[in-house]
């Protein structure tokens, strides 16, 4: 929902980054208000997940110049715990896998970790049980998952669920989620995207990092961005995501190169 | 014991052996006979350098600057000092003390019937006099000694020691736990431990060796293990003496067909310490699972040496080893695989996995697989490594600080081997012990 004095929660301003040397991210101009949702397209290697994994602080990626303000102050000036305890989410593309950890002890562990400096009460695991099942519902999920180690054996459905299980857990301020529906069935897609959907509302936002239109039959974009060779080339509403997936991005790209000969 | 060997030449194996003319002479002669045996070959043996390949890694000098005898009066402990190290799932408890049997401290409840969990002599109801048929083609048979000092040591110095007996088709799973206590400065205690299980028999021996106190004290265990046809062990050793303590053990484990042996073993203390286990699978169709974990720190050095040795076809071997080492501590691992000429169809596996957490912590690990059979499946890795910086991303992107990310991703990573241990209680208490590890940075 566009609410146009909406508080800005992430300024992105001329944003390059690096992996190895190599630059990336060439130039990124982004302005989120609370209660959008962005959706960030584009063909593979354009930068898209980079630049999600830049905003959460990836010690691969380096930032070579520009500058993020999150809800107004420096974003690098945090490190990447920092971010997720002052509300920043990144739900993973690959989420890792971490034997010998239950899920329920490590949900647990995070919940307290960034919920209870926002005023909520630590939870011991009787009474995080209780809530963690309740937020299990929402994502259609079985509760022996709280019993497995830490996405450990987990089909790729059953991570991203995982993923927007610790979103509902986290109640992020901005939510950056990569490829949340790459490898999902259409009826995993709906619940995770139905999910999704819950948790969005008019203080916060999310960054949808997503290779295909489908994802957005179940969350409206309130602005779609393409990206390409580490740049943003077009911005547009939901309607551009729906001429991308009849188009594809070539005559994008063509523009591009057509209005760099001119 | 009316023996008289030639002194060894070596003055430090002399001083190791100078007490073992005081073990008075068995009824059982031919345990007479076994013990001078392996009195002469100690004397013949000196103490390994890192010049034998076995020892590479391991330099016993700290141990030779140091002299250990045994005791010969239990030092004075109480049930509290050692209510920590409780496990409420066992059945029994045997508990020494530097090495002797400490009545007041055991806990003897009455077995179900094919189940013996004895003394082997020095008790009113000693084995050897009960069950000395079972016990005289196993004891000192299956852990041999040619070349090796410390097992020579050990039954040169044989007298009261452990002997469990699970008989035919008993099946019993509670776990019979054996609490080894060290207390005195300079104590040599050779712990012995006999388990015989039968066709179709099942058991769970634990072995624990803990300190009280800050002295260094030297521990040389042997442990037999005769595992008969469809029988099953599950043998669990913990190693938790205190970091001035020399460790030194061997088991030797032989599997009939269809035998199933579970090892789990578990080694936090020690200055220095060494486990040898050597599992040879006599008969067709037998499995091994060895898991191995070592969390060691500071000067600490921790070796385990394995040996799976597959002479019949059909056999399966699971092992997994892992190290997390800390500090300026040094883990050596050495695993053998031996598939024989005709051990057709054996799967065996193993993983070696270290986590270093620090610029000075050391691993040298070394698989060796020697395969004589065409047909078989042998699987090796060896990782050696740090923390996985993507793992530890994603614990970060959760709001974790950076040092309780990398406390909670070590503990996991020794947690996988602990779990898999079937003992509630001693899971939590090892799990509470790599936790207050991690966290203290080993």
């Amino acid at each position: 929902m566009i609410n146009k004095n909406a508080k800005i929660l992430l300024e992105v301003k001329n944003l390059t980054a690096t992996v190895a040397g190599v630059a990336i991210l060439k130039g990124i101009n982004l302005t989120v208000r609370a209660g959008e949702v962005h959706a960030i397209m584009g063909p593979n290697g354009s930068g898209k997940s980079t630049f999600a994994k830049v905003l959460a602080g990836h010690p691969a990626y380096s930032v070579s110049g520009g500058e993020v303000l999150y809800q107004g102050k420096d974003l690098f000036a945090l490190s990447s715990d920092e971010r997720a305890r002052a509300g920043m989410f990144l739900g993973f593309q690959y989420p890792v896998e971490i034997p010998g950890v239950t899920n329920s002890a490590f949900l647990r562990l995070a919940y307290n970790t960034v919920q209870v400096p926002r005023g909520k009460d630590d939870l011991d695991p009787l009474e995080f049980d209780d809530l963690v099942r309740e937020k299990m519902k929402l994502l259609e999920m079985d509760p022996s998952f709280l019993s497995r180690s830490i996405n450990d054996g987990f089909s790729g459905g059953e991570k991203k669920r995982n993923e927007i299980l610790q979103m509902a857990l986290l109640e992020p301020v901005l939510a950056l989620l990569d490829e949340t529906d790459s490898g999902l069935d259409i009826d995993a897609l709906r619940v995770v995207a139905g999910g999704v959907n819950k948790l969005l509302n008019k203080d916060n936002a999310c960054v949808l990092v997503t290779h295909y239109q489908r994802l957005l039959n179940y969350i409206t974009p309130d602005h779609v961005h393409v990206m390409s060779a580490g740049r943003i080339i077009k911005s547009g509403d939901k309607a551009l995501a729906l001429q991308l997936e009849e188009r594809g991005y070539d005559w994008l790209l063509d523009d591009k190169k057509a209005g760099a000969a001119a | 014991m009316s023996v008289t060997a030639t002194k060894s030449a070596h003055p430090y194996v002399a001083s190791l052996l100078a007490g073992s003319a005081a073990v008075p002479a068995s009824p059982a002669s031919w345990l007479n006979t076994r013990r001078a045996a392996a009195l002469e070959r100690a004397n013949a043996l000196s103490v390994p350098t890192t010049r034998d390949e076995e020892w590479r890694f391991t330099d016993l000098t700290p141990l030779t600057k140091v002299q250990f005898q045994p005791v010969s009066a239990a030092a004075d402990v109480a049930e509290s000092d050692i209510a920590a190290f409780n496990v409420p799932e066992a059945a029994v408890r045997l508990t020494f003390v530097d090495g002797i049997y400490a009545p007041a401290l055991s806990v003897r409840s009455k077995l179900p019937a094919g189940i013996t969990v004895e003394l082997l002599a020095g008790d009113h109801n000693e084995a050897l006099k009960t069950h000395a048929a079972l016990i005289e083609p196993h004891l000192a048979q299956l852990a041999t000694d040619e070349h090796d000092l410390f097992t020579a040591l050990n039954t040169a110095y044989l007298q009261q020691g452990v002997f469990i007996h699970a008989a035919k088709n008993t099946a019993f799973k509670q776990p019979i736990h054996l609490l080894f206590v060290a207390t005195r400065k300079g104590a040599a205690v050779h712990p012995r431990c006999l388990v015989v299980a039968e066709s179709g028999s099942e058991c769970c021996v634990i072995e624990d060796y803990v300190t009280l106190g800050e002295d260094t004290g030297l521990t040389n265990a042997v442990t037999e293990v005769a595992v008969a046809a469809n029988a099953s062990v599950r043998h669990i050793k913990l190693q938790r003496e205190n970091n001035a303590a020399f460790h030194i053990s061997n088991c030797a484990v032989t599997l009939a067909r269809d035998a199933r042996y579970l090892a789990h073993a578990v080694t936090f203390g020690a200055r220095l310490s060494r486990n040898n286990l050597t599992v040879i699978q006599q008969g067709e169709g037998a499995h091994a699972q060895m898991d191995g974990i070592a969390l060691i720190g500071g000067r600490q050095l921790a070796d385990t040496h394995t040996l799976m040795d597959h002479t019949q076809p059909h056999g399966t071997c699971e092992q997994v080893h892992k190290t997390i080492v800390g500090g300026g501590a040094h883990a050596v691992f050495n695993g053998k695989v031996f598939v024989r000429e005709g051990a057709q169809q054996t799967d065996s596996s193993q993983q070696s996995h270290n986590l270093l957490l620090s610029d000075k912590a050391h691993v040298d690990t070394k698989p060796q697989l020697e395969i004589f059979a065409d047909d078989v499946k042998c699987a090796h890795g060896a990782t050696v490594g740090q923390i996985d910086a993507e793992n530890l991303f994603y614990l970060l992107s959760r709001g974790l600080p950076e040092a309780a990310a990398r406390n909670l991703l070590t503990y996991a990573f020794g947690a996988e081997i602990i779990d898999r241990i079937p003992v509630p209680s001693l899971v939590a208490q090892l799990e509470k012990n790599v936790m207050a590890r991690t966290e203290g940075g080993v």
